[in-house]
């Protein structure tokens, strides 16, 4: 037993280092990377030389700079935040549901974020040609919440988690069918935000988009890390959690209220990215070959973080100049993984 | 007596505020085992879910050392009170050890990790229930009687004074079923920890348990030593048995006896002719037995199997009126089975029926399940 219990550490610790290896590969490799070449001396001088360079003491070409600065650390940063706070909500709503395919995608928050989104910019573009974040934010909250309300409402009444399923489904296609009702009777040019939104993308993240989501997303994640230890108790059953002196009641709803916050943001800030939620939180069970929430909270997101910085590059590189939707790229290699694992995970 | 260590106060408990079963008022002491029993569908379940805290109470108290467990902390219950339910749970990628250790769950810091001490204390649990082997498997791989004993062990690492066990045999085969009863036994005995489940099989409840509850549909029924509270009567009562039947003295269940006008007479005793009703019963085919005395294991089987039994006093004496009515009897039938008891002292009458039944023209045919006539 002893000896397993040290086995175990080193396996966990390999894993995190490797985690937090392959984070700082990824980051280093991104910026590195894009449609304007630059030389790689040069961007690690214009990063831990930033203040000289903008005051003017040491030289820098100004549009490498820029590029350097204003587009790929914001956009790779926002993949970092974001895609963390997505396989940790996924991580959450696995854990709620006590379903392996649970996710805010799945379960149609993404498209019920979609639908208040798209009331939210039609509604308003009579007035004001662009949506301010906070209110892209707000709307997509409400829209997460609201989807997630009625998926639980009618998950505990019928008490069986497959056709849970099945009812985010049917939410997440009604919630398309008014968006796609709304769109019809809109102009043109009042939903190219939404289209664009609804792509799922990190372009054209600003660093007040950074700053926004880290203030929301890091808090979040150091709840969630602090609640580890009630999950622990949620995962043999909630008559146990009872038992051992969880607050169920009042668990569940942090719950939730924990992982809408988290998708919300995302969908907010990026639109819909599927898969992240789903299989990042598979692959660390797998690598940990352990579901404790002490350790899956920080790998999920860590894994997350590493997963999207990673999709975002081969988004952006792959078809330079053209970039791909970043959805597009985590369905592309995340669906695969989640097939692969459904398929493997059977086996003892 | 001391003030009880847990005790219901006129509770009502049920679904939605409509009441399932009122009045309950039970007391248990510490180290002793109270066992619920009664048919499927009678309440049993909605008793422990109350007290477990899944239900709300719909009226009266549920006390633990006098407290309150409405208003009681669940945190400080939790180290008092362990749980052993019917949910499967199937938790992902947890060995047995990580299921039992989730029972130091109230002992634990913030972070939930476990001290040197906490480990001893799981891998105590775990050999106590015999697991200690298993402690590093993952726990979805196990089977049925070793889940069970693992959350057995999960409910013993939690320390409590007392144990709620919901139905803890239902998956398990009859050896499994005597271990864990056998591990429930010598915790309550040895540790003082007190023990209230609920259990289907008459026959284990009357063994293990100090005390019986007879829970049926329009309430409890009965409350009391298992000999008290068991006899052939109530017990057919309690589970409303029209068919078959339940021996209060030997916890054993027989089935209904066949019906139909007997053609075979069995020639029994000291347990020789055991098997020749069962299998008889099995066949559906009726029968008489005789002669047996009132203490003859044999009875115990052909008083609920056979249509009519030619019984004698224990300790009395074999008279002419049983030899006659057993040979009315053989007159009525067509086959005579000699189950093979040996034809000596107080069974000499045996030897005389069998040359009664030969005398008269009857087939006589060994005992034993092959030869059975039908």
């Amino acid at each position: 037993m002893n000896v397993n219990v040290k086995l175990n550490t080193a396996r966990y610790c390999a894993v995190f280092i490797s985690l937090f290896a392959l984070f700082v590969l990824s980051v280093i490799w991104s910026i590195n990377s894009g449609s304007v070449s630059i030389p790689v001396g040069e961007i690690w001088r214009m990063i831990f030389h930033k203040g000289a360079i903008e005051r003017g003491e040491l030289a820098a070409d100004a549009s490498a700079f820029n590029i350097i600065w204003k587009i790929r650390l914001p956009r790779l940063m926002l993949a970092a935040v974001l895609g963390g706070a997505l396989s940790l909500s996924g991580f959450l709503l696995q854990t709620f549901f006590r379903n392996p395919i649970a996710g805010p995608f799945v379960l149609g928050i993404s498209s019920g974020a979609k639908m208040f989104l798209a009331v939210v910019t039609i509604a308003l573009s009579a007035w004001i040609p662009t949506v301010p974040v906070a209110v892209t934010v707000a709307a997509a909250f409400l829209g997460s919440m609201f989807t997630m309300m009625f998926a639980l409402l009618f998950g505990g009444r019928l008490k069986n988690m497959s056709m849970l399923l099945v009812i985010g489904i049917m939410i997440s296609y009604i919630c398309s069918a008014v968006t796609d009702f709304l769109i019809n009777f809109a102009k043109e040019a009042d939903i190219v935000n939404l289209t664009h939104w609804s792509m799922g993308s990190f372009s054209a993240a600003s660093w007040r988009d950074v700053k926004i989501s880290a203030l929301i997303v890091l808090p979040t994640f150091l709840c969630v890390f602090l609640l580890s230890k009630p999950i622990s108790a949620y995962a043999l059953g909630e008559g146990y959690a009872l038992s051992l002196g969880v607050n169920v009641r009042r668990f569940r709803v942090l719950l939730i209220l924990l992982s809408s916050v988290l998708s919300a943001c995302v969908t907010a800030f990026a639109g819909p990215i599927s898969f992240v939620g789903i299989a990042v939180p598979h692959i660390c069970r797998i690598l940990l070959k352990s579901s404790k929430p002490i350790l899956m909270v920080p790998a999920s997101f860590v894994c997350g973080a590493v997963f999207c910085v990673f999709c975002d590059l081969v988004a952006r590189t792959v078809f330079s100049p053209t970039e791909l939707s970043v959805g597009t790229v985590t369905s592309a290699i995340g669906a695969p993984i989640v097939i692969w694992l459904m398929i493997n995970l059977k086996k003892p | 007596m001391d003030k009880p260590y847990f005790e219901l106060r006129d509770l009502a408990v049920g679904y939605n505020g409509k009441p399932l079963l009122s009045h309950i008022s039970l007391s248990l002491q510490r180290g002793g085992i109270m066992t619920l029993t009664g048919p499927n569908g009678s309440g049993k379940s909605t008793i422990l879910k109350t007290v477990t805290r899944r239900l709300p109470a719909i009226s009266g108290q549920i006390l633990l050392e006098g407290e309150d467990l409405r208003f009681a902390d669940s945190k400080a219950m939790a180290r008092k009170m362990a749980v052993v339910l019917t949910d499967r749970i199937r938790p992902e990628l947890l060995t047995a050890f990580d299921v039992a250790a989730a029972g130091r769950y109230p002992y634990t810091g913030s972070f939930g990790l476990l001290t040197r001490r906490d480990r001893e204390i799981v891998l105590d649990a775990l050999s106590q229930v015999n697991a200690a082997d298993i402690a590093d498997r993952d726990f979805s791989a196990l089977s049925d009687g070793q889940r069970q004993r693992v959350l057995l062990a999960r409910a013993i690492a939690q320390e409590p004074e007392l144990i709620v066990l919901d139905e803890p045999t239902s998956f398990l085969d009859i050896r499994h079923k005597i271990e864990l009863l056998e591990i429930l036994r010598s915790m309550s005995k040895e540790r003082g920890v007190a023990i209230l489940m609920s259990l289907h099989e008459i026959d284990l409840a009357s063994k293990v348990s100090d005390t019986v509850v007879c829970v049926s549909p329009d309430g409890i029924s009965a409350f009391g030593k298992p000999e008290e509270v068991f006899s052939d009567l109530s017990v057919r009562r309690l589970y409303g048995l029209e068919r078959g039947s339940y021996n209060a003295s030997l916890g054993s269940i027989e089935l209904a006896a066949p019906l139909g006008v007997p053609q075979v007479f069995v020639v029994g005793g000291g347990g020789y002719g055991i098997p020749v009703y069962r299998a008889l019963q099995k066949a559906g085919v009726p029968f008489y037995a005789g002669i047996l005395f009132e203490n003859d294991l044999d009875l115990a089987v052909a008083a609920p199997l056979a249509a009519s039994v030619v019984k004698c006093p224990a300790f009395g004496d074999l008279t002419e009126a049983h030899i006659s009515a057993a040979k009315a009897l053989i007159d009525a039938s067509e086959t005579v089975v000699d189950s093979g008891c040996p034809a000596r002292g107080t069974n000499s009458a045996k030897a005389e029926l069998l040359d009664y039944a030969r005398s008269r023209g009857k087939r006589v045919v060994p005992g034993g399940a092959s030869e059975v006539p039908s």
